[in-house]
């Protein structure tokens, strides 16, 4: 069981000088699972993320992730993940091809890796025939798919989704989603957080943090029985007012 | 760190306002301050002080003077005539024949001829000189041809007089040299940091397994490489269009040159690390860099002429003394040994600020 976990989250702290902006952390995540990261702005799920991801260092506490400790080991932590954040993080001045081999480029991939992963990602996509139009001439949802690939380029055991559907339309949220269930079923695990309540039902597990704290953890069916409520909308606005 | 290059590099080509800014920027003011300086001479008084009298002195006065460009103010009888000449205030230059100009012409095979000129208009005495010595020198080449069957020189010697530097003469090459570099390295790269963290690239880019300084490297390298472009395109400009002349080593110019480039690089990452957008960085870079820099650095304003509370300000401009060295390579031909301590100064900055630069970028990190 415990080789399966791929986070490992212990005793997590972290201060910005006397403001505590992560609590006491405990959680697990299990390896190709669909994690859900809830909470309100300024609850501390971006600092927790940059803590995953290597950005930021915890002030004290254990961080596993992928198999490497966040502390010492940062710099192979971040070969083995992935990150998209709401802005995509796209070039909208390079041709789709060319955002490809940048950001295979940085994760070490060699040319013909890239060109493989390039072509395997974009004939996915159905967009082969765009890999030379300037980003910035492509509609936002394809720019969402684009920038979910690149994120999975390199085959990254964990992929931290920040907020990755802001701005598009239901349609689109739903056509992503699909992609992020296909890359589950290959075994990656999602870390993602959204705003979106509909979005959290997806998830196979569902964290909601309040000022620092992880105040529930569960799957959406179980946290909906647990604070006797239909929809996970509830679940939050129950969290959030029990806080004020 | 390859991909990375290439990518800002992607980033630079396709923007039309980089490209604008980085190569028609250099040619535009190198020609602007250039043919702005630059003055047509036409009927200037000069006086001709003729110690030997011969055929030939006659017929190169006659020369100059029926060239158009000189009208003959004064005969002088000797020498203690010429200070009182040039205070009068009515000639700019006075031209001197030796003893026995002809003679020595037709012994020897040279002679001397010595300018004198008031360098108070520095520009303005240069291009004097230089007219002067090319009718001059014309004349010689005739008088080769038809009257001498051998090499004659006639060797003009120039003396410039209340200026002997020539202060602002051909200053402004150095000052665009500055400017544009301090441009290029500094603006453009704190402008293209603050733009990936605008759109939010930086995040990912950050994310990934890319170290601080493979960032910072891969976003300062195509800089580099694009000033010292632009400075070898400033530097043939210079040397071609208005014959700027270059006395010292052009291997000292262009290593001093990467020095403050790496300085102004190192600039631009500090002010991106603590601007928030693009914006606030082009600010920055414009009032905290560029202006002092046009301002202070003794480009356009000499600096001995500035109230002392400015010249210590100047002090702290790294340009200024950028610019000493410039004149120093080009002007004077000096070596390291007139400027080392220049070259220290710069050296200390530069290590200031990548040492600052760097600590508040992995301060930004946290």
């Amino acid at each position: 069981m415990e080789e399966n976990n791929i986070i490992v989250v212990e005793g997590l702290y972290k201060k910005f000088g006397s403001f505590v902006a992560n609590d006491n952390l405990n959680f697990t995540v299990r390896k190709g699972e669909i994690f859900g990261f809830l909470g309100a702005n300024g609850a501390g799920k971006t600092t927790a993320i940059k803590i995953l991801s290597g950005l930021s260092k915890p002030t004290s506490g254990k961080v596993i992730v992928a198999g490497c400790n966040v502390k010492h080991e940062a710099n192979k932590l971040k070969k083995n993940i992935g990150y998209m954040s709401q802005r995509f993080s796209l070039y909208d001045d390079m041709t789709v091809k060319e955002n490809f081999r940048f950001y295979g480029g940085i994760y070490g991939l060699s040319a013909k890796e890239i060109k493989l992963k390039t072509d395997h990602l974009l004939r996915k996509l159905d967009m082969v025939e765009n890999k030379d139009v300037l980003l910035k001439k492509l509609p936002l949802g394809w720019k969402q798919k684009l920038a979910f690939s690149v994120a999975v380029m390199h085959d990254p055991a964990v992929v931290f989704l920040d907020e990755p559907t802001g701005g598009v339309d239901p349609i689109t949220r739903r056509q992503f989603w699909e992609m992020i269930y296909e890359k589950s079923l290959e075994g990656t695990t999602i870390f993602v957080t959204t705003h979106y309540m509909d979005e959290a039902e997806y998830c196979e597990r569902v964290s909601i943090m309040a000022e620092g704290k992880i105040e529930a953890l569960d799957t959406p069916a179980n946290l909906k029985k647990q604070f006797k409520v239909e929809t996970m909308d509830d679940v939050f606005v129950k969290i959030a007012r029990k806080e004020s | 760190m390859w991909a990375f290059i290439k990518k800002e590099f992607f980033h630079i080509f396709r923007d039309i306002r980089s490209m604008v800014i980085l190569f028609g920027m250099p040619i535009a003011q190198v020609l602007l301050f250039g043919f702005a300086i630059t003055t047509d001479i036409k009927d200037v008084n000069i006086a001709i002080l003729d110690n030997s009298k011969d055929n030939i002195t006659m017929e190169l006065s006659n020369k100059l003077v029926s060239s158009g460009y000189f009208i003959l103010n004064d005969n002088l009888k000797s020498n203690d005539q010429i200070e009182a000449a040039f205070k009068r205030g009515d000639i700019k230059e006075v031209v001197i024949f030796e003893n026995d100009f002809a003679k020595k012409l037709k012994k020897e095979g040279k002679a001397n001829v010595q300018l004198i000129l008031d360098a108070s208009e520095p520009n303005t005495a240069n291009m004097i000189s230089a007219y002067t010595s090319g009718i001059i020198n014309t004349y010689s080449l005739e008088l080769m041809k038809k009257s001498f069957k051998m090499p004659v020189s006639i060797i003009t010697d120039t003396k410039m007089l209340y200026n002997p530097e020539l202060k602002s003469v051909y200053m402004f090459v150095p000052g665009v040299i500055t400017i544009i570099l301090m441009l290029v390295s500094a603006m453009m790269t704190s402008i293209s940091i603050t733009r990936e963290k605008e759109v939010g690239t930086m995040e990912a880019i950050l994310v990934s397994p890319l170290r601080p300084i493979q960032i910072i490297l891969g976003k300062v390298a195509p800089y580099v490489i694009l000033s010292f472009i632009n400075l070898i395109v400033i530097l043939l400009l210079a040397k071609f269009v208005f014959a700027m002349p270059m006395y010292g080593s052009l291997i000292l110019l262009l290593l001093e040159s990467i020095l403050f480039i790496v300085m102004a690089l190192a600039l631009g990452i500090l002010i991106s690390a603590i601007s928030k957008s693009q914006q606030q960085a082009m600010m920055l870079s414009m009032f905290g860099l560029l202006l002092p820099t046009i301002l202070l650095s003794g480009f356009i304003f000499p600096i001995e002429n500035m109230p002392l509370p400015l010249q210590w300000v100047s002090h702290i401009m790294p340009s200024k003394w950028f610019i000493i060295i410039l004149k120093n390579i080009m002007l004077k031909g000096v070596g390291m040994a007139y400027f080392w301590k220049e070259t220290l100064i710069l050296f200390l900055m530069t290590t200031f600020f990548i040492v600052m630069s760097v600590k508040k970028f992995k301060l930004r990190l946290e």
